[in-house]
């Protein structure tokens, strides 16, 4: 056998391997293709061949061809093939094949999901790794469904290596399968705190993923990031958790509030760049959201606006590109801030590093106000003469017209320079924005209508130079400014000194090069020149200049009539017709002007771009219904032409409207509106339009009305490099102006109450140089103000918009496999439906009938609840007494505490924990907060480093909280006790299979009311109770709560704590502090009010019960007298203190148990005569467990110390007698945890 | 408060080269250009294209990694990839030293949410394509990471290595990136599983494998081709170059 092996191998030793085939092509350079089709087929052999080591080893060269860009799509069953070795080498290959070659459309995907299946549960880790990686490449929306519950089960998997793959192909998975996130997504929650720093990361990743897109569903992760955030040490953890934050805050602007502090603590204490970076950006998120009318975040903005010009300054370009970034943020909503760091921006505009300066051009958008914009974009066209590169040169074009039009022309003070520096923008060579140019040309024209006599002259030098444009092909995009060129020469053709000439230069025989849509303008044009002309010479005796224009019509047009294009001809010929008509009439001396000027009679209005989908459609109006019968198969041909004509249309072309007012109009114009309306392109913006005015129905609002100070002579025929001396006269002439100005300040001041528009106050002084109008758009009246088309319907996380905090369906599961012989691998709840007998599956269904029902008035509960957040920000406090089932520290919050919670629990946790006051220093290492707030609900950080230092009005509020909250309690029991039900449901559901978990157990009858708190110390003045939580994120911290209540009339003051520290139990001391110091009480007590405080212990061992002895120092302060007081008190630490309720999978747990790992022990309590859900619900409370799964009178718990030790009970019960068979792998833990059990149910 | 000690390798910053890093160069590197590319998401992009004397001489290793969406993904062919690995090359390589690694998304990468993050080493170009939602310090400590990764599995790479061995990155670079997004950023975590892997491999070809490995052994001694294998001891230069992060 062996031999055969080794004689096989040899065989293959000679083929060409990888290398070899590398080396090949590296060597046949002159012809490679010829060698590596020699190779193709070589391989071609190999796969053949049934070795499966040769096959993997021509698959492996395929890969390599496939990257070089040759099609291997015929290979992918024999990549399947290779997949599915056993050996992991050729399994390797095999993945890495089909994850380069492999897409949606191969069909051969099919056949893998079984391989796949198998690889995911094979025992060797390295299987399962790199069939998730492959998978992660490949997964189409079939082998996401297929194989998601596989998936999900690996993210409890043992090895954190695999739970880190499987978390993070989750997100594929549901990009795949958009139905598997919701009940994938506890699990996926639970991550978060998985103990193993790679697997957090990447559920981090994965939910910040998520998140990004659709952000209002994680609003409620919020606090469980916030305590990451506070909490973590890993930047790469941290920089996501930041972003995710800055996607987040726009939703909920108080988050921002919460999340300043701690940001700018990071800000000041880190030393990463790229943290630093990140919470600068995530700060300014924060303050985008926040209203700008905030004054104390000026500091904020400040803080950032400096941090970003430290990366500005720094040599490192990365750091002063991503500077600049950040600060384009800042710019939208605080431009101040960053305009006093213009000097630094225009710094950066010399960079050599185009990157950067694109960067800083961004800025300059925002920084340019009327008295600089004159000065920038003239230092921007110095830089369009010295760019190089033609994209930077675009890219510098559209800025200059971008920073020129924002927000409707609004530092335009002087529209003569803006057009001529659109004029000289025409110079350029060979850029692709010709059509923005042109857009602007016409926009400026037909919108300010003082400058259309400026505008014209410069458009008919245009015409007349033609040729500098047209000149050379490669400049293309340039030719379209002459399109607006001709239109407004033609448009605006009163204001023309010399139209006969312009008429020339439009009919010139070179304008028949010029593109199709172009010339069809022309011809159009030309015919309003020729109006103007006729109407010109109208009254003249001599008629003689009016008859030389008709010949020159009909002596240039014929060119026209004989071009390809459809529609220049048609315009030409129909025009070339009436020119020879009027030509006649002329002759005869007849006056025709005013019949041909009322042909393109009428006021063009702009029009706004989406005003024609914005109008309502009016009622009965049916759009689908065919107004006549339709049409037959001769009359639709006859459509066709009309749609090719239709379609030559520029894109760029200037939307009007149609007035349906002028009756009298001539059929021609009749025929131009047609065209306008069979269109594709009317109404539509081309991209260049400005900024849309969304106001429905705004009319002509007359923008800048200023008085008109000396306008400038326009030059007679400016050459291209005159424009800049132009610009350069222009500038000193504003100076002296502006001097002029200075003096006239005064009366400026009193005059003219300005509408709409007009820059900030300080620039008054400077006077436009004409009488301007803007038009605004013109907007249809009932216009409907949604603006929703912007979405992209192809964008896979559409369907990821998926609400996560309702609780689950039963129709919600991912599909699982049932004909699947092993049924270990399927999940609980599968082997649950089995052994439940059917009696108790019809119950069953009853109950989730009922369950539904709750879910739904749950559901609405939480609408509401959302609804009423939004009305009553400020007043939170009354939120919170009209939520019902606000966290009070009674039993359910604990049980409900790490198992994922229901919809109103969560948002009202939210909602507490963002109103909530910032907790105290975490140096004090005492947390006072209100008692509401559960540890455990992980809803409140514990400690936060270098918080505000204003504990006392919170403690008074809070104290008061307490007061009514406890009345509240009383009152509200037995509401609440109803109300736990639903409660559990939801968590049965959140955790998707096993629905048998904490759900069922109290199903039966409600449950008594349990306090974890015990009596620590009383006396005539004082009581104290006391509770001890395991600390999540420290192994080796306990928190101890106590209530202090005040039981005398007098007031209580200066508490102080202190306890005698063990060498194993140590109370956490501010630093500074001696050993045998006491902790001060943060709050006093008035008479009959009782608080609650938290001290941190730390613990070294925890598998042995603990008593600390300590005192309580206090003053008494009544009216007459004040005396002190003390009170001695034993803590005890019990070992259940130390565990922590962890929810477990029931996969997982069989996992465990297999492992060997624990150490068994039992104990059997006799006599109890408790209902078995009774007893399970009094493990799980008082010592920290979850019930993993629960079957008859069988259940299996699970729950885990601090320090990760694992404790699993099985607890059975018959008749009185209840056995608990317990595993731990600390075997005196257990015992101290069982004998605790005993004691609790000797109580009782 | 925050340990600065136990964090991950992000931050270098200033993006610090380790000394001991340095990328040998061969005898006739300079007539080759190597772009190392590989995208993580939106658009597959990835590691190591040629242009000049050799076409195709060199490793082209594909790393696609995530598509932004589905109908971009239909469009992506063979023919696109290799443009997109063109036009990218093309756009990192006629930059400056000492300008940033960043280069704004074109069309071809899927707009303008994407940048491109690369980092020259040598004659080498790793380029990442990113979107907006990493952080691009980041990336370009995860670059580095890579590389270091590189060096430490392949002892002291050269481009050589990853000519001939691109199954080899391709294997260290799952175990960093998978399905578009970040797995692990931690080096030695990286490494140890790559070396497990290779352990498994040469475990599984036992025997069988020893004559193998002695037939390319031999095909590769000799070459002039591999000069890895003729010592050239102090003549090896080492690239000082590496200036884009000072």
């Amino acid at each position: 056998m062996a031999l055969k092996i080794v004689k096989g191998s040899i065989d293959r030793m000679f083929d060409k391997n990888l290398q070899d085939l590398v080396r090949g092509i590296r060597n046949h350079k002159e012809d490679e293709a010829k060698y590596i089709s020699t190779c193709i087929d070589e391989i071609k052999q190999e796969l053949k061949q049934d070795n499966i080591a040769v096959k993997a080893n021509a698959v492996c060269k395929l890969t390599y061809l496939q990257m070089l860009g040759y099609d291997v799509s015929w290979a992918a069953f024999n990549i399947v093939e290779v997949m599915s070795s056993s050996k992991f080498t050729f399994k390797r290959i095999g993945y890495l094949a089909a994850s380069q070659c492999f897409h949606e459309g191969t069909d051969v995907i099919m056949l893998t999901t079984n391989q796949i299946r198998k690889d995911l549960s094979s025992p060797n880790q390295y299987d399962t790794g790199v069939a998730l990686t492959g998978l992660s490449c490949f997964v189409t929306p079939d082998l996401a469904r297929d194989l998601a519950n596989d998936i999900m089960t690996l993210m409890s998997h043992t090895k954190p290596y695999i739970r880190k793959k499987a978390v993070l192909i989750m997100y594929k998975v549901f990009l795949k399968y958009p139905e598997s996130l919701r009940p994938a997504f506890p699990r996926l929650k639970e991550k978060l705190e998985d103990p193993d720093p790679g697997v957090q990361s990447a559920a981090v990743n994965v939910i910040c993923e998520l998140a990004r897109r659709n952000p209002k569903n994680y609003l409620s992760l919020a606090p469980l990031f916030f305590k990451l955030m506070t909490s973590s040490t890993n930047n790469w953890v941290l920089i996501k958790i930041i972003k995710l934050f800055g996607a987040l805050t726009p939703l909920e602007p108080r988050l921002g509030k919460k999340l300043i502090e701690p940001l700018t603590n990071l800000i000041h204490s880190t030393s990463a760049m790229s943290l630093l970076y990140e919470c600068v950006n995530t700060v300014i998120a924060v303050l985008i959201s926040l209203s700008s009318g905030m004054p104390n975040h000026s500091a904020s903005i400040q803080l950032c606006v400096q941090k970003l010009r430290i990366l500005i300054e720094d040599s490192d370009q990365n750091l002063k590109y991503l500077g600049l970034l950040a600060m384009s943020k800042i710019l939208k909503t605080h431009p101040k801030s960053v305009q006093s760091h213009k000097d630094l921006i225009l710094q950066c505009l010399d960079d050599k590093d185009e990157s950067i300066r694109l960067r800083a051009l961004d800025l300059l958008y925002g920084m340019v106000s009327k008295k600089n914009l004159m000065e920038i974009v003239k230092k921007l066209m110095l830089h369009v003469d010295k760019a190089e590169g033609t994209t930077y040169r675009d890219e510098l074009l559209t800025k200059i017209i971008d920073i020129c039009s924002q927000s409707n022309y609004q530092y335009i003070t002087n529209f003569e320079w803006y057009i001529s520096i659109l004029v000289e923008l025409t110079r350029l060579e060979g850029t692709r924005h010709g059509h923005l140019i042109a857009s602007q040309m016409l926009d400026v024209a037909i919108r300010v209508k003082a400058i259309r006599g400026f505008a014209v002259a410069q458009m008919a030098t245009l015409l007349d130079n033609a040729h500098l444009l047209t000149g050379n092909t490669q400049r293309n995009g340039i030719c379209e400014v002459l399109y607006a060129a001709a239109w407004i020469c033609g448009e605006f053709s009163e204001h023309l000194e010399d139209p006969m000439q312009t008429l020339e230069a439009m009919l010139r025989p070179k304008v028949a090069t010029l593109p199709g849509h172009i010339q069809a303008v022309y011809v159009q044009n030309a015919a309003k020149l020729f109006a103007t002309v006729l109407q010109k010479h109208e009254g003249e005796t001599d008629s003689q200049a009016a008859q030389e224009t008709s010949q020159l019509l009909i002596d240039r047009l014929p060119l026209f009539v004989q071009s390809a294009n459809l529609e220049v001809q048609e315009r030409a010929s129909c025009i070339l017709q009436l020119v020879k008509y009027i030509q006649k009439l002329q002759q005869k001396n007849v006056e025709v002007a005013e019949e041909v000027t009322a042909l393109f009679a009428g006021e063009l209005n702009p029009v706004a771009p989406k005003a024609q989908k914005k109008v309502p459609i009016p009622e009965g109006l049916d759009l689908d219904a065919w107004i006549n019968e339709p049409p037959s198969e001769s009359e639709s041909e006859d459509e066709k032409p009309k749609a090719v004509f239709a379609k030559e249309e520029p894109k760029h072309y200037r939307s009007r409207n149609t007035e349906v007012d002028e009756k009298e109009l001539a059929r021609r114009r009749e025929v131009r509106k047609q065209e306008q309306a069979n269109n594709p392109f009317y109404i539509k913006a081309s991209p260049s339009s400005q900024k849309v005015y969304d106001a429905p129905g705004v009319e002509h609002i007359p923008v800048v009305q200023i008085d008109l100070s000396v306008p400038l002579k326009v030059p007679g025929m400016p050459m291209s490099d005159q424009y800049l001396k132009l610009e350069e006269e222009r500038q000193q002439k504003e100076k002296a102006e502006r001097k002029k100005k200075e003096k006239k300040k005064k009366r400026e001041k009193r005059g003219k109450g300005r509408k709409a528009d007009s820059g900030p106050e300080s620039e008054e002084d400077i006077t436009p140089a004409q009488h301007v109008d803007i038009v605004t758009e013109e907007m249809p009246e009932n216009a409907l103000p949604s603006d929703d088309d912007d979405k992209d319907p192809n964008d896979p996380h559409r369907a990821l918009d998926i609400d996560l905090d309702k609780p689950l369906a039963d129709s919600e599961k991912l599909p699982v496999r049932t004909h699947r012989p092993e049924v270990l691998k399927s999940p609980a709840e599968d082997r649950v439906s089995e052994s439940v007998p059917p009696e108790t599956k019809k119950k069953s269904s009853k109950e989730k009938k009922e369950k539904k029902k709750d879910k739904e008035k749950d559901r609405k509960r939480s609408k509401e609840e959302k609804k009423k957040k939004k009305k009553h920000k400020e007043v939170e406090e009354e939120l919170l007494e009209s939520q019902p089932e606000e966290p009070v520290q009674s039993e359910e919050t604990k049980e409900a505490a790490a198992p994922p919670t229901s919809t109103s629990a969560e948002a009202s946790d939210l909602d507490f924990w963002l109103s909530s006051a910032p907790v105290p220093p975490a140096a004090q290492e005492v947390t006072v907060s209100s008692s509401a707030v559960d540890t455990s609900s992980a809803a409140v950080p514990e400690s936060e480093p270098d918080e505000p230092k204003d504990t006392e009005p919170e403690d008074t509020k809070s104290s008061k909280h307490k007061k009514k909250k406890q009345k509240k309690e009383k009152e509200e029991k037995e509401k609440k006790k109803k109300k736990r039900h639903h409660h559990h449901h939801h968590h049965g559901e959140a955790g998707g299979e096993d629905s048998v978990q904490n759900g069922t157990v109290e199903e039966e009858e409600p449950l008594p009311p349990m306090s974890n708190y015990s009596v620590l110390a009383e006396n005539s003045f004082i009581k104290m109770v006391y509770d001890i939580q395991g600390n999540h994120q420290d192994e080796s911290k306990v928190v101890v709560s106590i209530i202090f209540e005040n039981k005398s009339d007098s007031f209580l003051k200066s508490m102080e704590f202190n306890v005698l520290d063990s060498l194993n139990s140590k109370l956490q001391r501010p630093e500074g502090a001696g050993p045998h110091d006491g902790l001060t009480v943060p709050f006093q007590l008035p008479p009959g009010v009782s608080n609650e405080a938290r001290f941190v212990f730390s613990v070294q061992s925890i598998v042995m019960p603990q008593k600390l002895k300590g005192t309580l120092t206090f003053i008494v302060k009544s009216d007459e007298s004040s005396t002190h007081e003390k009170l001695d008190f034993k803590l005890h630490f019990t070992c259940t203190s130390y565990l922590i309720t962890t929810p477990c999978y029931s996969d997982a747990y069989a996992k465990l148990l297999e492992s060997g790992d624990l150490k068994g022990s039992s104990l059997r309590l006799e006599g109890i005569n408790m209902p078995f859900h009774h007893l399970l619900a009094r493990i799980c409370f008082h010592h920290h467990f979850s019930v993993v799964e629960r079957i008859d009178s069988c259940a299996s718990m699970y729950s885990r110390s601090i320090q990760g030790h694992h404790v699993c009970l099985l607890v059975k019960t018959s008749d009185q007698t209840v056995s608990i068979d317990a595993k731990c792998d600390e075997p005196s833990l257990l015992g101290n945890v069982l004998d605790e059990l005993k004691q609790t149910f000797s109580k009782c | 408060m925050r340990s600065v000690s136990n964090r991950s390798t992000v931050d270098l910053a200033p993006w610090a080269v380790p000394s001991r890093f340095a990328w040998k160069s061969c005898g006739d590197v300079k007539s080759r250009v190597i772009t190392g590319c590989l995208c993580c998401r939106a658009v597959n992009v990835q590691m190591v294209q040629s242009q000049a004397p050799w076409p195709c001489t060199n490793v082209v290793t594909n790393f696609r990694c995530r598509q932004k969406s589905t109908k971009y993904r239909s469009l992506q062919t063979e023919d696109t990839e290799q443009q997109i690995i063109r036009e990218t090359f093309h756009l990192v390589s006629k930059r400056d030293e000492n300008v940033c690694n960043f280069l704004e998304g074109g069309l071809l990468i899927g707009g303008s949410e994407n940048k491109l993050i690369y980092r020259h080493y040598a004659t080498l170009y790793f380029v990442f394509c990113v979107d907006s939602s990493e952080s691009e310090l980041g990336i370009l400590d995860l670059i580095q990471v890579f590389v270091e990764t590189l060096d430490k599995c392949f002892e002291n790479v050269c481009e050589l290595d990853l000519i001939f061995h691109m199954d080899k990155v391709h294997n260290i670079l799952a175990e960093m990136v998978m399905g578009g997004m970040v797995l692990e950023t931690n080096m030695s975590e990286i490494s140890t599983q790559a070396e497990a892997h290779s352990k498994m491999e040469k475990s599984e070809a036992g025997i069988a494998g020893a004559p193998a490995r002695a037939v390319s052994a031999v095909k590769n001694m000799n070459l002039p081709e591999m000069p890895k294998n003729i010592n050239i001891g102090d003549i090896s230069i080492k690239v000082p170059n590496l200036s884009s992060f000072k």
